[in-house]
């Protein structure tokens, strides 16, 4: 178990890289303490996958270091640097039992019978697949093949980390939870240092301590979830992050003040903003938006109910704000004003948080 | 390590074109120099096979009587399969299993047996040496395998397909024909591609059906050297020119290759 | 798919039907009435019964033939299968060459059959062919046409020349379909070549190697063309295959009597063989 660093990574798919555009993964430091649980968060092609299989050893970057604790394992092979990876599809050896297959690592490196029993009934017993030993393993649901794959991740003992790419994508939606919590169970009982990339936002906010938000093969933001959901560094951040997702609002900045049409709106970040030509957006999120007697005029579109409150989908012009009301709270039929929670509001200057 | 691994690959290669190679040296050879001696390439370099068999209407009737009962064939296999096979793939008949495995077992028919009865069927509705009945009997073979592969394409084609077209105003014909089949464009391109070989490469029934007027390149080729005796430079000329059709076809679809073993059936 | 029930179905089948039914069953019927039946030339037929298989099935020549046959079945089986599967697993995934060699590999499938015959006949003529003359001066005695196990050597060599790469193409499709995440997952499980061979890219390939196997049986105990034209049957009759003693009972003869019941005989065995086959290797994977 070990602090794994990206040093300066950077890496292209190509032989000639000529233009940013060309590249999978852009620039990227970042550490990780041992046996911390993180997630990697981004839509498709952000570049999320790529940055694993570099961790891996599946991908050698063509730019930049990799470092296991102190030893540089930037060009040290899979087998080699004792991590363990579940992929989007489970894995399995079909024609073994359940128990060969969480075996095999272990019988590949030459662990003495005992020792390999021993380890695959504690970790049978860690994953629910105590009952299922015999069986073989083409015969399981997709969610006991994970839990297979998981096992063989789990089961050599040196492991320094476990990634997983997005591993629910074939489970049934009433089972991933499950998963999930065991998953999170696990992390806890283990402590390994687990990564978990994915392209879905609950999965990545409820599974890991530290979230890295990634979009174009660039970090955007790093933080824990209430971070990541208070204070969203990016639009993007803001945007992707929470359902429905921030409210993104063009403005105007003149003189530290900011300006919706002709309205003047406070925001907390008002003083850093000094002079400064730029694209400024407003972001302010649905639940910190709230229908009020004066305030920026906008126009009842459509109220959708969640059952645990109401979405109400707002416009200014074509721009869509949405906010969110209680249950049994009255919304105005058709025009309203709209308030926004000052410290909640701040201005982004080309998406970037103004600071 | 790379090299090792292109080293198998090119010796089985070159194992498979070092016959052909000789086929085609001789082809260019006079028979003298064949039959004279060993000589790795030809000596007096001559295309005076490949003349006669341009210009002597034996000969290249032979590859035009050829062409023509394959090209039959093949549309006569790949057109009856279509609907059978969307049967298949689509619906639950009477009888369906059984009916499908039937066919299966034409396949594994042997020729010979098939020999003697076909010569009496075809000759008594009077289509001996026709293209029209070496075409039919091929089909014996074809058709259960172009069913067989169309069968697969389709199953991959969900039905959501059809029913979406239907709901689309489209009437069946339209349907089959505007959407399903450019669908499974590249199903049609391999179960052409098979029932063209081995209609093409078959020999016994084809010999057997025909005589003067739909006699296969093949037929005039065995004549060929009972008759007047191992003209062998002109054997293999005609023999070199026969691997062309397959070569053309076999190119135009290569990318199907492995898609089209691996769709279907695998 | 979730197929519906339609009976109006058998008019999609009814062309393929009527096609296969028309070259099947009515030589069948021809074949089954000539094998119970005796004549002596001159389109009069009286019944015998069983007397023309029991003639087939005690002649030591049907036997020798039957034989010959099972020895050229299995031994090109026990050949073809593993080499191709060995080249399959030898070509790259993809990349610019693949296609060129998958092109020359389907070669020699594409020739007719009498011109691969013909081929390898004076390809492996002793004095003035390619093969011939190599073994010859490497210091073998080598002479097809006179010697028997030459002529089985030769025949061989020719039939694993000209079908491997069915093998080949085959199984090299079932390898490129598995995906890359079961060979990443054996490198991080630290598997060995042998290991990701044994437990990954083989249960992987079965469904193919089955197709690949029955194929090869099939046409292997069918064969005609290839071996007449390379040797004729002979020398003598150690080569004579099934179906070139069946037609030259059948066409050469003209003994219908005992060609039919041959043919009988002849395909009931394919028949039960491939079943069997095909029965075996279907439950091998069920289980």
């Amino acid at each position: 178990m070990a602090k794994i660093t990206l040093n300066d990574l950077r890496h292209s798919y190509m032989p000639n890289p000529q233009n940013p555009a060309d590249y999978a993964l852009k620039r990227l430091d970042l550490e990780w303490k041992d046996g911390g649980a993180y997630a990697l968060l981004g839509p498709s092609g952000c570049g999320k996958t790529t940055l694993l299989n570099i961790i891996s050893g599946l991908l050698i970057p063509s730019h930049g270091k990799v470092l296991f604790g102190e030893q540089d394992v930037t060009r040290l092979p899979t087998d080699a640097r004792n991590i363990a990876q579940v992929f989007q599809f489970p894995v399995v050896y079909d024609t073994m039992s359940v128990y060969d297959n969480l075996a095999f690592p272990l019988r590949n490196r030459g662990v003495p019978e005992a020792q390999v029993d021993k380890r695959v009934r504690t970790i049978a017993e860690m994953t629910d697949l105590t009952g299922m030993l015999k069986q073989r393993a083409s015969g399981l649901t997709a969610d006991g093949k994970q839990k297979i794959s998981l096992g063989r991740g789990l089961v050599r003992e040196n492991v320094n980390a476990i990634m997983f790419d997005e591993p629910l994508t074939v489970i049934d939606p009433h089972l991933k939870w499950l998963l999930r919590s065991k998953l999170k169970e696990l992390h806890q009982k283990l402590g390994t240092t687990m990564i978990y990339v994915t392209h879905d936002q609950t999965e990545a906010l409820t599974f890991a301590d530290q979230v890295v938000v990634m979009k174009d093969g660039e970090v955007v933001q790093s933080g824990t979830p209430i971070e990541l959901f208070e204070k969203p560094q990016h639009t993007f951040v803001g945007h992707f992050i929470g359902s429905p997702g921030m409210n993104i609002i063009p403005c105007k900045v003149s003189g530290g003040e900011v300006h919706v049409g002709a309205r003047k709106i406070e925001v907390s970040n008002a003083s850093k903003l000094g002079d400064r030509n730029g694209t400024f957006e407003l972001g302010v999120r649905p639940e910190f938006t709230s229908f009020a007697a004066a305030g920026l005029a906008v126009r009842v579109a459509k109220v959708t109910d969640t059952g645990r409150n109401k979405i109400v989908d707002t416009r200014l012009g074509d721009l869509s704000i949405k906010l969110l009301v209680d249950n049994g709270a009255a919304i105005p039929s058709d025009g309203a004003h709209l308030a926004f929670d000052t410290a909640r509001t701040q201005v982004y200057d080309n998406g970037w948080l103004a600071e | 390590m790379r090299v090792s691994k292109w080293l198998v690959p090119t010796l089985y290669i070159f194992f498979l074109m070092l016959p052909i190679y000789w086929l085609v040296s001789m082809s260019f050879k006079t028979t003298n120099e064949i039959l004279g001696g060993f000589s790795l390439f030809p000596q007096n370099f001559t295309t005076e096979n490949y003349v006669k068999i341009f210009t002597d209407p034996t000969w290249y009737w032979g590859y035009i009587n050829s062409l023509a009962y394959v090209s039959l064939n093949t549309v006569i296999s790949v057109a009856a399969a279509l609907p059978a096979a969307y049967a298949f793939s689509r619906y639950r008949f009477l009888g369906d299993k059984h009916l499908f495995f039937w066919l299966l077992t034409n396949r594994m028919a042997p020729a010979a047996v098939f020999a003697l009865p076909f010569l009496q069927l075809y000759s008594s509705i009077g289509l001996f040496d026709s293209y029209l009945a070496v075409a039919l009997a091929h089909t014996l073979f074809n058709v259960p395998l172009a069913v067989w592969i169309l069968e697969g394409f389709m199953s991959g084609v969900p039905k959501e397909l059809d029913e979406t077209a239907y709901v689309d105003g489209h009437s069946f014909p339209s349907f089959f024909f505007k959407i399903f089949l450019p669908t499974i464009a590249a199903g049609i391109g391999v179960a052409i591609f098979f029932c063209f070989m081995f209609s093409w490469v078959e020999l016994l029934l084809a010999k057997t059906l025909t005589s003067v007027e739909a006699k296969p390149i093949a037929a005039v080729m065995t004549r060929t050297s009972s008759t007047s005796g191992y003209e062998l430079g002109l054997l293999a000329a005609a023999g070199s020119l026969t691997i062309i059709p397959g070569a053309i076809v076999i190119w135009f679809v290569r990318n199907y290759i492995a898609k089209g073993f691996a769709l279907g059936r695998v | 798919m979730n197929k519906t029930v339609n009976q109006k179905a058998w008019f999609f089948v009814l062309p393929v039907v009527i096609l296969v039914a028309f070259n099947a069953l009515i030589p069948l019927m021809t074949v089954v009435n000539y094998s119970v039946q005796e004549t002596f030339g001159d389109n009069t037929f009286f019944w015998s019964g069983v007397r023309w298989f029991e003639q087939i099935l005690q002649s030591d020549r049907f036997w020798a033939s039957l034989g010959r046959q099972l020895f050229f079945t299995f031994t090109i089986l026990a050949i073809e299968v593993p080499l191709g599967v060995a080249i399959a697993l030898t070509m790259p995934k993809k990349g610019p060459w693949v296609s060129v060699c998958l092109v020359l590999m389907a070669l020699p499938l594409l020739i007719p059959w009498n011109v691969v015959g013909a081929m390898w006949n004076i390809f492996a003529l002793p004095d003035i062919g390619l093969l011939g003359k190599l073994l010859n001066s490497i210091g073998f005695d080598y002479n097809y046409t006179r010697q028997t196990g030459d002529a089985w050597f030769t025949l061989i060599l020719m039939d694993v020349w000209h079908w491997t790469s069915l093998v080949v193409l085959l199984a090299y499709a079932g390898l490129v379909s598995i995906p890359d995440a079961y060979y990443q997952a054996a490198l991080i499980d630290g598997a060995s070549k042998w290991k990701i061979f044994r437990f990954i890219q083989l249960p992987k390939m079965k469904r193919v190697l089955t197709i690949a196997i029955l194929l090869r049986f099939m046409d292997s105990f069918n064969i005609y063309t290839e071996p007449v034209v390379l040797t004729g049957g002979g020398p003598g009759n150690s080569t004579t295959l099934l179906s070139i003693d069946l037609v030259k009972i059948a066409l050469g003869q003209f003994d219908l009597g005992p060609a039919a019941a041959m043919s009988l005989i002849y395909f009931l065995i394919i028949l039960l063989t491939s079943w069997i086959f095909y029965t075996l290797m279907m439950r091998n994977e069920e289980q």
